[in-house]
């Protein structure tokens, strides 16, 4: 059998995929706080909150409605990024005259809510969702099992990443979003309509946990604390790749995440701390994160 | 269709036939707590080259900021082009043929020099090419593809008047364009506000530079304490320099 510093090849390449499959959540999820954070300068810490909402309306969506996956996968991200649009319409525009902690603290309030109300109503156990039918099974790759949902999560996150980052970096309204992270004051001196702007921007970083919630549901147990450990670590990962870079978060995501996957197979102890301590070098070394600008 | 829109988008425009571009009439502004205008009554009539000139914290720029109220408060009156924008939504503003020119350029560093170019949304039709204004500055041009704040100051200062004059806007407020800049550049500025002028743009230009100013303008309103204190014509200027320049402190 190969052997990859003394550990089979099969293992290995499987503990880096999980790892990648991690990563690719990570990018979402800080993609769409680096989205928001940028034009808001909100630190969202709804996010994990508004992933699992993603999961939850998925889940209770094929219960009770019957909705299937893929609709869910392009409904789900609809729904909870137009709830998102009215928390920004109606709560964080009243204070975004205001130090950006409030913010924070705002959106740290709505999340607990969220978790509470929907453990109240679930209890905190959580759900399976089932894998939809066509992508059930997996493929041997030769030197591995490649369960075929995990690919396609693989692809979609991968998909979506870059649908993103193409629609900031290469369109107009991607060139509005830069140049009203810049100096939002001037844009709409130059007549664009900056608060609208800011409630879609708001809204299509909530539509991306949303989505990234959709994709983890058949992976993870659907339940209302999903979001809260997931976030901690996403955090960390925005802090390594810096905050307000697109491509930053996304390939911060991914490392990180091949990063874990490989500290499981050669020491797995510290599997949940590495990221952190990745954060602390950082943060000595280079304070503003790999991908940040220096203020 | 799109012609006919056009037309009809140009005609409503020009069917206003008052002469007046600007008016503005007991205008007081607030930043917070600070009162920065104190009424503050000027006009510009269409076609027309205004300078506010003063010393520093006499409230010109604090003027045109309120034009596109980019301040904290405002009463009084301005109106533009027949309409009062008071009540006005901020970007409903530039839509009424605005160009705005702020004092520190805003060029915006995450956009190459052609997106900067070309960030301003249209606000009127008859707005110059991207083609028409790479001849008027050629320089923009050869670095369209650089980092906007890679610039220097007078290409940055070219880019921030050349990025309004695509949007079709007939008012340009113009702060401090000279502010910094070689001879040779303003030279070349001063150039580009004729050729504007004759195109029969309206420009109100906030000016520290009186020799810049003094043989583009038609008038000269001089600010002090958030007031117009003083108007003078070309006709007038040179009667008046000696006046003026106690006025100034130069």
């Amino acid at each position: 059998m190969t052997m990859i510093f003394g550990v089979p090849l099969a293992v290995f390449m499987g503990q880096l995929l999980l790892g990648l499959i991690n990563g690719a959540f990570y990018a979402l999820l800080s993609l769409g706080l680096a989205v928001i954070f940028g034009l808001l300068k909100i630190v969202n810490f709804a996010h994990g909150a508004q992933y699992m909402l993603g999961a939850f309306v998925a889940l209770l969506g094929s219960r009770y409605l019957g909705l299937d996956y893929w609709l869910a996968l392009l409904l789900v991200p609809l729904v909870v990024g137009g709830f998102g649009m009215l928390i920004e319409r109606l709560l964080l525009r009243r204070i975004a005259h205001l130090d950006h902690l409030y913010g924070l603290l705002l959106t740290f309030g709505l999340a607990l809510i969220f978790e509470g109300a929907l453990i109240n109503l679930f209890g905190v156990s959580g759900a399976s969702y089932p894998i939809p039918e066509a992508l059930q099974g997996g493929v041997n790759l030769g030197f591995m099992f490649l369960p075929i949902y995990r690919g396609w999560v693989l692809v979609a996150a991968l998909a979506v990443c870059l649908f993103t980052w193409f629609m900031i970096e290469r369109t107009r309204l991607g060139a509005y979003l830069r140049a009203g992270t810049e100096n939002p004051a001037l844009m709409q001196a130059f007549g664009v309509n900056v608060p609208l702007l800011i409630t879609l921007t708001y809204g299509f970083g909530v539509a991306l946990a949303a989505f990234a919630g959709v994709l983890a549901a058949p992976l993870y147990p659907v339940s209302p604390t999903m979001g809260s450990s997931l976030l901690i670590v996403v955090f960390a990962v925005v802090v390594i790749g810096g905050m307000g870079s697109i491509l930053g978060a996304v390939l911060t995501g991914l490392a990180m995440g091949l990063i874990e996957g490989l500290t499981k197979v050669y020491y797995p102890e510290a599997a949940n701390t590495v990221i952190f301590l990745v954060m602390i070098l950082v943060l000595l070394l280079r304070p503003a994160g790999l991908f940040g600008k220096e203020a | 269709m799109t012609q006919l829109a056009e037309t009809l988008e140009t005609s409503g425009y020009r069917d206003h036939d008052g002469a007046e571009m600007l008016r503005i009439s007991d205008l007081h502004a607030f930043y917070g707590e600070s009162h920065i205008l104190h009424g503050v009554d000027l006009d510009v009539k269409r076609g027309e080259l205004v300078t506010l000139l003063g010393r520093n914290g006499a409230g010109r720029s604090t003027t045109l900021k309120a034009i596109m109220s980019l301040v904290g408060r405002r009463t009084g009156s301005i109106v533009i082009n027949g309409t009062e924008t008071l009540a006005l939504k901020p970007h409903r503003i530039p839509r009424l043929g605005v160009g705005y020119c702020p004092e520190e350029r805003g060029i915006f560093a995450s956009l190459d020099v052609e997106e900067n170019l070309l960030l301003p949304p249209t606000v009127r039709s008859g707005g110059m090419s991207l083609d028409e204004i790479y001849e008027m500055f050629p320089n923009l041009y050869e670095r369209r593809r650089s980092q906007g704040t890679r610039l220097s100051g007078g290409e940055q200062q070219m880019l921030a008047m050349a990025r309004i004059l695509r949007t079709g806007a007939r008012l340009l407020l113009l702060d401090e364009i000279t502010e910094g800049l070689a001879p040779v550049i303003n030279q070349a500025l001063a150039e580009v506000l004729l050729k504007l002028k004759a195109r029969g743009m309206t420009i109100v230009l906030v000016e520290q530079n009186f020799r810049f100013a003094a043989p583009l303008a038609d008038r000269h309103f001089v600010m002090e304490h958030g007031r117009i204190i003083e108007e003078i014509s070309a006709a007038e200027l040179p009667g008046r320099r000696d006046h003026l320049n106690r006025l100034l402190g130069v």
